[in-house]
């Protein structure tokens, strides 16, 4: 067995040091009856070949979106990664490094989760930003409870416009945190409006730019009216790209970004694990769930950095923690803050430019199709058309024809029946020309 | 003192001084070549919130990135060094065969919202994995999406929350033992339970007769860590389970400590009614400096029906995507997160348990008791252990036998730094004064543990000479000295800001760098 | 003549004119070490004897202060936000946390004076 270092030799040896027969007069305070005598009903012992073509057959009963022009977002976006990204994230002094407890021999992690924390204060336009959560749905959860924790309020609206794994994820999160979270329904009138909703109990409003139907916002009056009622603003970012040709959450008085950080650095991988990001005005500080990295010097004065504001933890505060989370996305904030490195400024908004120019481009061709609307007035990278049959079916027909062409609304919001003829489309830098053509071919074929 | 030797540059042979990026990138710089965009036809479609102003984003070419994140890698102690006893964090060794099949085309690619027809071998491997899971652990049912094992504790507490409530028999306490992981309070509160703490016993386990004088018909669920925090079993944890039961509660555990007892205990068989597993420790995903986890929880039949989504069904050998609560047929807690689950960390656990297999796992439990018991008999007559053994997959210690030596565990796990190991968990578990906990996990060889036991001895007999000062000096020889923590926590500096105007420019060199910045 | 007493759990209370200043005494502070953080009550929050007050923080732990006393709390000392340092430096003097208006001064006789303070402290050694 691979894995495993010890020989039999090793074992009778240690065995005898120990002063007992076998491994099994080890476990001598397990009840006798509940030992298993033997393996359990499972496979034996396989070598790597026979494990990997276990995963190659796993695969290959897979559509790789990689093989086929492909179209999905929804919270999940496909981009390039450059090569040094996933080189980099390999290194074993990354990889197999755990969390930073002993700074002076963890302060790689340390200085890269430092310079992540200032991007995502950056690209979000916030104050300060933490090392990480689990993921943008998570993310924006934690935001909730955190608004609530600053206000002292209890009443929570969650736009319509929020992606609804975020809202649902936000809901059930509320329910055992005994908060009055309200979603407000998804509309296309542009009447949600929570600015008249707002009142001295609530907390805050969750609003999502670009929204979940791909829809741009000006988030300036609504932060506010916001302002004006004690209510705090918490924008949710789901495509982090964005960010380089929109005006930042924080320039439009955002008072807590949450997002999904996937984009950067990090492939979909049939949806986790990704990468929650949070950002914040810098006196709610005290109040941010996660992990937070600071600078300080050693004791020769050199500059080190330390994981800090521990007592915020539940290692410290147990049942007083502002959250019961213990890790971060260690690995997958490396990839992001690698990847944001790798791009810098200008890269970055090339990058946007690119998805927007891309998006513009297949919203046009897609427009051309009889029977095919595009809703969208404003849009970034991903957009919703409206198709004269169910959209569900759709995309099954044209994924029988190679194209991955979209996310049915429905699969999002299975109550909301205007979904059904709804479908969402995202274009990146990955769609070329090709791919565009290939999708407009097969969803004027399956509309026809 | 090698540690004060001062070079021009600031670097030391091979400990490459490393600015912030911030200090080196310009912001017209990229390591990234793309296209320049046409301008759509019609003008951009973003409204009146086109960003106007740059970010401040520096960039680099693609040399200096490598560098630069090479040479911070080159900052880190990792398993791959070598021996990182990290008590109750379990760092055994990750293999790469995992990393290699996470990243096949048609499964790292994958989207999350593609067509089930077009993803059925990943929803077959999740099957798969929740087949392993289930098997291993005796429950008949586990909740695959939560994040990681805090997020999967907080799974189960909502589930147990939510069958008590459908009963109509909604209760205000969890009781935990003060020797718990912070973890469990911080869930039970999370999950709006008032937490109750249970005292340990002079053996290191749960006061048996003061946890049934804490049971009352108000208590939701009692959470016990088995192997618990002092790696020992829990030997009274059938009664434990009979005492929950006997009051309607449920019987939480925490399955941290699964990898002491995987392929030769199965918690289903011990009253357990629902466990979370972490990937990252018993099945071998990496940690990757802190995440990202994974942490299923498994559920007994009572709790199953209030498993969140999303989730996977199977209908003759076809399998489908259950995202909605609408769509189920039990009473899901709702949705915990986006999506379904930590699928990459399923794949790289599903290669190691196939790899190691039903006979693979249960000689790795017996081996990490084993070597954790070599551990404890080895050290056992230079340190103090304040519980007796046999341990399971980690030997405690506590510092009595620093009595008025003027050296304490962090001095003793600072000078193992120096030595070129990675220090054992300090300080915790709480209820053990000055503790040191070492894992050493299944996958060490008797000659690292010989060599880390013989220079955990000597470090012992340098500090009973009397020789203080040593201690309050180390580490010398890592790439940072002790880090001025009080400093950091009362002045925080959280991210990296421009220099003021009237601040000079920025040196060139990593030396000089480091030179200003510790002015 | 001000009055000082001390609780079990190492706060100290100085009334004068029915008006108790608040804070933790030279042992707690030596016993937290560096002291980085106090979270301090609400200006007129009305506390009950034995409520947690506020939060004194060091590196690696959070510990309540309890009110000593019932009564309102008209001061808390701002110095701390910028200056936590100062409840090691100065425990008993510019380290003090709150100033309370006693609703119940009767509260006081139940509090160890300076010598029996000292001399709980003797016994836990």
């Amino acid at each position: 067995m691979r894995y495993l270092p010890l020989t039999e030799d090793d074992r009778r040896q240690m065995l005898a040091g120990i002063g007992v027969e076998s491994i099994e007069d080890l476990f001598r305070d397990v009840p006798a009856d509940a030992l298993l005598a033997g393996p359990v009903e499972l496979p034996l012992h396989a070598d790597e070949m026979a494990v990997e073509r276990a995963f190659r057959a796993f695969a290959a009963e897979n559509i790789s979106p990689a093989g086929v022009p492909s179209f999905l977002g929804g919270g999940a976006y496909r981009h390039h990664i450059p090569a040094s990204v996933d080189h980099l994230i390999q290194r074993g002094e990354f990889l197999t490094a755990y969390t930073p407890y002993q700074p002076e021999i963890a302060q790689g992690t340390l200085q890269y989760l430092f310079e992540f924390q200032t991007q995502v204060a950056l690209i979000t336009g916030m104050e300060v930003a933490n090392a990480s959560l689990y993921d943008g749905a998570t993310s924006c959860a934690e935001a909730m409870a955190m608004a609530c924790r600053l206000t002292r309020r209890k009443r929570v609206l969650l736009s319509g416009g929020l992606h609804p794994h975020w809202r649902s994820t936000a809901e059930t999160y509320a329910r055992f945190l005994a908060l009055d979270a309200l979603p407000l329904p998804p509309s296309w009138a542009g009447d949600e409006h929570p600015e008249e909703r707002l009142d001295a109990d609530t907390a805050c409003v969750i609003v999502q730019n670009p929204d979940v139907f791909g829809r741009v916002h000006d988030l300036a009056p609504l932060a506010a009216a916001c302002q004006a009622s004690g209510t705090l603003l918490v924008v949710a970012v789901a495509e982090v790209v964005s960010l380089g040709l929109i005006t930042s959450p924080g320039e439009m008085g955002a008072d807590i970004v949450c997002g999904e950080g996937q984009s950067l650095g990090n492939a979909p991988s049939f949806g986790g694990p990704t990468v929650g990001l949070m950002a914040a005005r810098e006196r709610f500080i005290r109040q941010m769930p996660g992990r937070l990295v600071g600078e300080t010097v050693d004791e020769d004065g050199r500059r080190g950095f330390v994981l800090t504001l521990s007592t915020r933890e539940q290692h410290i505060r147990r049942e007083k923690a502002t959250s019961n989370i213990c890790t971060n996305s260690g690995l997958c904030a490396l990839a992001f803050t690698i990847h944001l490195t790798m791009l810098g400024d200008a890269g970055f908004r090339r990058l946007a430019e690119v998805n927007h120019a891309r998006a513009c481009a297949l919203a046009d061709r897609l427009a051309a199709i009889p029977g095919i609307d595009v809703l969208n007035k404003t849009f970034f990278n991903e957009f919703t058309l409206r198709l004269p049959k169910p959209a569900e079916a759709a995309v099954e027909q044209m994924a029988a024809r190679g194209v991955l062409g979209g996310i049915p609304l429905m699969r999002l919001l299975p109550a909301w029946t205007e979904a059904r003829s709804l479908l969402l489309v995202a274009a990146t830098e990955m769609n070329s020309d090709d791919d565009i053509e290939a999708l407009a071919v097969a969803l004027s074929e399956v509309v026809a | 003192m090698t540690g004060s030797m001062k070079t021009i540059s600031g670097h030391r042979g091979l400990m490459l001084e490393e600015p912030l990026i911030f200090e080196q990138g310009s912001p017209e710089k990229t390591a990234v070549d793309l296209p320049a965009p046409p301008s759509p036809s019609g003008g951009d479609r973003l409204g009146p919130v086109r960003r106007e102003r740059p970010i401040g984003l520096p960039g680099l070419s693609e040399p200096e990135v490598v560098r630069h994140y090479l040479r911070l890698s080159q900052q880190n102690y990792s398993i791959d060094s070598g021996l990182f006893p990290l008590g109750s964090c379990t760092m055994k060794h990750n293999p790469r065969l995992n990393e290699k099949l996470a990243r096949l085309p048609g499964l790292g690619d994958l989207h999350p919202l593609q067509p089930a027809s077009t993803v059925q071998g990943a929803l077959r491997l999740m099957h798969t994995l929740a087949h392993w899971l289930t098997t291993l652990t005796g429950l008949p049912a586990v909740a695959m999406s939560p994040a990681a094992g805090a997020h999967g504790e907080l799974v189960g507490l909502m589930t147990i929350r939510a069958a008590l409530e459908d009963r109509g028999d909604p209760r205000r306490r969890v009781l935990v033992p003060e020797s718990a992981h912070g973890t469990n309070p911080a869930t039970a509160a999370a999950c709006g339970y008032a937490v109750q703490s249970v005292p340990g016993d002079a053996r290191g386990r749960v006061d048996l007769e003061k946890l049934r004088a804490a049971l009352s018909p108000d208590v939701a669920a009692v959470m016990v860590t088995n192997p618990n925090t002092c790696g020992l079993f829990e030997n009274d944890v059938r009664l434990i389970a009979e005492a929950a039961h006997e009051v309607g509660a449920f019987f939480y555990c925490d399955g941290a400590n699964f990898n002491a007892i995987v392929g030769r205990v199965r918690p289903g068989d011990l009253g357990i009614d629902c466990m979370h597993l972490n990937l990252h420790k018993t099945f071998s995903t990496p940690h990757g400096g802190g995440g990202p986890g994974s942490g299923p929880v498994v559920l007994s039949a009572a709790l199953a029906p209030f498993a969140p989504v999303a989730f996977v069904a199977e209908e003759n050998g076809r399998f489908r995507l259950v995202e909605h609560g609408m769509h189920a047929d039990g009473k899901p807690v709702g949705r915990v997160k986006g999506f379904h689950g930590q699928f990459g960390m399923f794949v790289r656990a599903l290669a190691y348990m196939m790899s190691m297999g039903a006979d693979g796992l249960r000689q790795a439990s017996g081996d990490a008791v084993l070597n954790a018991n070599y551990i404890l008999a080895e050290l056992q007559g230079t340190f103090s252990a304040p519980f007796a053994g046999p341990c399971m997959h980690e030997a405690l210690f506590d510092d009595r036998f620093l009595k008025d030596t003027g050296v304490s565990t962090l001095d003793l796990a600072k000078a193992l730094i120096d030595e070129g190991f990675h220090p054992m968990t300090v300080y915790f578990p709480l209820v053990v004064h000055g503790a040191m906990l070492v894992e050493p996990t299944e996958t060490e060889s008797k000659r690292t543990l010989d060599r880390f036991i013989a220079t955990m001895k000597g470090l012992a007999e340098r500090a009973l000479a009397g020789d203080e000062a040593f201690f309050r000096e180390s580490p010398r020889l890592s790439p940072r000295r002790r880090l001025d923590e009080t400093r950091a926590a009362r002045k925080p500096v959280l991210r990296w800001r421009p220099p003021a105007e009237t601040a000079p420019e920025p040196m060139e060199t990593a030396g000089e760098e480091v030179g200003r910045a510790a002015e | 003549m001000p009055v000082i007493r001390f609780t079990q759990e190492h706060e100290w209370i100085r009334v004068e004119d029915g008006l108790g200043t608040v804070g933790i005494t030279d042992y707690a502070q030596q016993q937290l070490g560096d002291v980085v953080f106090v979270e301090l009550p609400a200006v007129g929050m009305a506390v009950a004897k034995g409520d947690p007050a506020a939060v004194v923080e060091s590196v690696k732990a959070a510990s309540e202060v309890y009110a000593p006393v019932s009564g309102e709390v008209i001061a808390v000392n701002e110095g701390l936000a910028d200056g936590p340092e100062l409840v090691n430096a100065e425990p008993l003097d510019g380290g003090w946390f709150m100033k309370i208006r006693l609703s119940d001064e009767s509260e006081l006789a139940e509090m160890m004076d300076e010598e029996a303070y000292q001399a709980m402290l003797r016994s836990l050694g």
